[in-house]
């Protein structure tokens, strides 16, 4: 078992024509059952070519009902990425992972609100992707570093998971499925939502949170967890040292009128019952000495 | 983005959001026919720089002749401002925005935020005008009215009534405030504002409903469809590092610390500077070389971050993913070898190609230090700059 996809999911690629959208492609049908799991690309304007072997569309609409995939992974440049998640979301996909970086924050307003009444999940954007892995990725993350096991991550950020992941897997430690939700302020799925999943799965048997600075959604899904019965749960929370009023990258990472300090997560992660390490190289032996 | 306040206020006339009258200056003389221009017997002399607080700092003087005036402006212009936002050294002030006096019936704050949890744009309103929100919020958050705007209808008409009634507008202004909240959200919307904050927004004696201070900022994604905004940067407020690591497309933030970071991602690069401070020593920057970072990128990293004296050593943390190893570590030995460095190098390679990519390092006859994990990184490098 996983959260999200498995061996069984087919995914649309939307961007695919695109250099990167091609390049991620060959790497995750490269990748456990992607040959089987990437079905089709959409690129309006580029209907009826075939690249590689898979089918291209005009539209997601038409690639869902010609081959029945229910998840989109979104490549396309950052004017046109919110679109795309539309046409994702009136295709009605379970499904849509946006990693386009740099999408226009009233672009995610207008999107998530036209999202109020569908059932599509979406992860991102700006995110690394989903991977269960030895079964299927989609998105940009190495999937060499993966293990197969029962540790659930959440994250906001890319390289950061990987260096969380990496850690698990030489301490033998494997993954259930890896999620990266990204780092901007107006996104899709956010880490309570995550950790609900992971709750339900009954391969998870830990799961591991990554926050950073900014917003909110790190306390909120700690306040869920101390009034839930929840698996336990590893935290840490990247940008202890950031100044307020200074975006760290991430559109999403920045202190603002004093809130969303590293201090005031870990001190209400900590209330909350997680087990909040603030060494980021500490977090695969955290887990170790949860699990045991 | 950041603008001054004389631009945000150009914005907003534009958008048909009523402010002060007034003239941006350069020196003294554009100081005296701005007082004349003007007209009238009270000015308000306002130095423009990003960071707020300026009032606190002496830049906000009230004059009541062309001498105060001139006075005033002497005092504050090519001088620096130091004010609870800028650091001790404050920053030098460049221009000034000399603008009309108005008489003052009452203060009042209005904001505008994109809120994230609730994924739309927040109006706060307030009756106590002239005071920073975040105190308000705090002291008396039965003050302080929040509403949010569904983006397909925008400010509706009851909604700018309920806040204008709710900061105390008197009823026969109610018109004219629902105008001005309903302009300054299409303002903000139009121009895919990050946040903008009237503080104070009064009402005169004239029965007029203005802006009398602006601030705005701008989402950086979507500048690329404002151009009438991005000519609006103003290079004189950015750190020359800051500047010159923004045109080789790199994150880059300087800080206090003695240990440079050039770290690829950013919540890794946060993570960096974590462990640092974890083990002792301060971080000297923040620096994210992105996904795809290029020879060209390693050794501007490298330039930006040596500009800066503290720095004792420098830790680089690399988790390869898309970006191979290999390609990094050739970038990092073309950029050592160019730039020649003194201090102390510790290098972190993992991911992809990572035993080509420790190769190259090791073949290239630099003297780096290399690390096996972000553990023994963080301790080699704290050990190198404790000597």
């Amino acid at each position: 078992m996983s959260i999200l996809i498995n061996r069984h999911t087919r995914v649309i690629t939307q961007g695919m024509t695109g250099k990167t959208g091609l390049f991620h492609t060959e790497n995750c049908r490269a990748y456990a059952n992607g040959e089987a799991a990437f079905v089709a690309g959409v690129t309006p304007g580029k209907g009826g070519q075939e690249i590689d072997g898979i089918p291209v569309f005009d539209t997601v609409a038409e690639a869902k009902q010609e081959t029945g995939a229910t998840v989109s992974v979104i490549y396309v440049p950052p004017p046109f990425a919110a679109a795309a998640i539309d046409e994702a979301v009136a295709a009605e996909l379970d499904l849509v992972i946006c990693i386009t970086e740099g999408v226009p924050v009233t672009d995610m307003i207008r999107t998530r609100r036209k999202m109020e009444s569908s059932k599509t999940i979406l992860i991102g954007p700006n995110c690394p992707g989903v991977i269960t892995p030895e079964e299927i990725k989609i998105g940009i993350m190495p999937g060499y570093i993966h293990k197969k096991g029962s540790i659930g991550v959440v994250s906001r950020s890319g390289t950061l998971t990987y260096e969380v992941v990496d850690q698990l897997t030489k301490l033998g430690i494997g993954q259930s499925t890896c999620v990266g939700i990204g780092g901007d302020p107006v996104n899709g799925t956010k880490h309570l939502d995550t950790v609900k999943w992971f709750n339900e799965d009954p391969e998870t048997e830990a799961i591991v949170l990554c926050g950073e600075i900014g917003g909110t959604d790190e306390e909120d899904c700690g306040r869920w967890i101390a009034e839930n019965s929840v698996k336990p749960v590893a935290a840490f929370i990247a940008g202890a040292t950031a100044p307020p009023g200074k975006r760290m990258g991430h559109a999403g990472a920045i202190i603002a009128g004093g809130k969303g300090t590293a201090e005031e997560k870990i001190s209400v992660l900590r209330e909350c019952g997680v087990h909040v390490t603030e060494n980021p190289a500490g977090i695969g032996e955290l887990v170790k000495s949860l699990i045991n | 983005m950041k603008v001054h306040e004389f631009q945000a206020k150009e914005i907003l006339r534009n958008c048909a959001v009523e402010t002060p009258r007034g003239v941006v200056c350069h020196s003294l003389d554009e100081v005296e026919s701005a007082v004349t221009e003007l007209g009238g017997n009270i000015w308000v002399v306002k130095a423009q720089i990003h960071a707020g607080g300026r009032g606190k700092g002496g830049g906000v003087r009230v004059v009541h002749s062309e001498a105060d005036a001139l006075s005033a402006a002497k005092d504050i212009l090519h001088q620096p401002l130091v004010t609870p936002q800028t650091g001790p050294e404050g920053q030098i002030v460049r221009k000034l925005l000399i603008e009309e006096g108005v008489g003052i019936l009452s203060e009042i704050y209005a904001g505008l935020v994109v809120d994230r949890a609730e994924q739309r744009v927040v109006l706060m309103m307030s009756p106590q005008g002239g005071m920073e929100i975040e105190e308000v919020a705090a002291a008396t958050p039965e003050k302080l009215l929040k509403i949010h705007i569904d983006p397909d209808t925008g400010l509706t008409d009851d909604d700018a009534r309920r806040a204008a009634s709710f900061a105390g507008i008197p009823d026969a202004l109610l018109d004219k405030a629902v105008g001005f909240l309903q302009a300054l959200y299409q303002a903000f919307w139009d121009n895919d504002a990050s946040l903008a904050e009237i503080n104070p927004l009064v009402v005169t004696d004239q029965g007029d409903v203005i802006a009398l201070d602006a601030k705005m900022t701008f989402d950086d994604s979507a500048l690329y469809r404002h151009p009438h905004i991005t000519k609006y940067r103003d290079l004189d407020e950015e750190s020359a590092a800051e500047i010159e690591a923004s045109e080789a497309g790199l994150s880059y933030i300087s800080l206090d610390g003695n240990i440079g970071c050039l770290v690829n991602g950013a919540g890794l690069a946060m993570a960096t500077m974590d462990i640092i401070k974890l083990y002792g020593e301060e971080p000297a920057n923040f620096l994210d070389v992105g996904g795809g970072a290029t020879t060209e990128q390693v050794i501007a990293a490298f330039t930006v971050m040596l500009k800066n004296k503290q720095v004792q050593a420098v830790l680089v943390n690399i988790f390869g993913g898309i970006m191979r190893c290999d390609v990094i570590a050739e970038g990092l030995v073309t950029a050592l070898r160019q730039i020649g460095t003194e201090v102390p190098v510790i290098v972190r390679l993992e991911g992809t190609n990572v035993e080509r990519g420790r190769t190259i390092l090791q073949e290239s006859g630099l003297t780096l230090i290399t690390a096996g994990t972000m553990d023994d990184a963080a301790r080699k490098v704290v050990q190198a700059v404790r000597g």
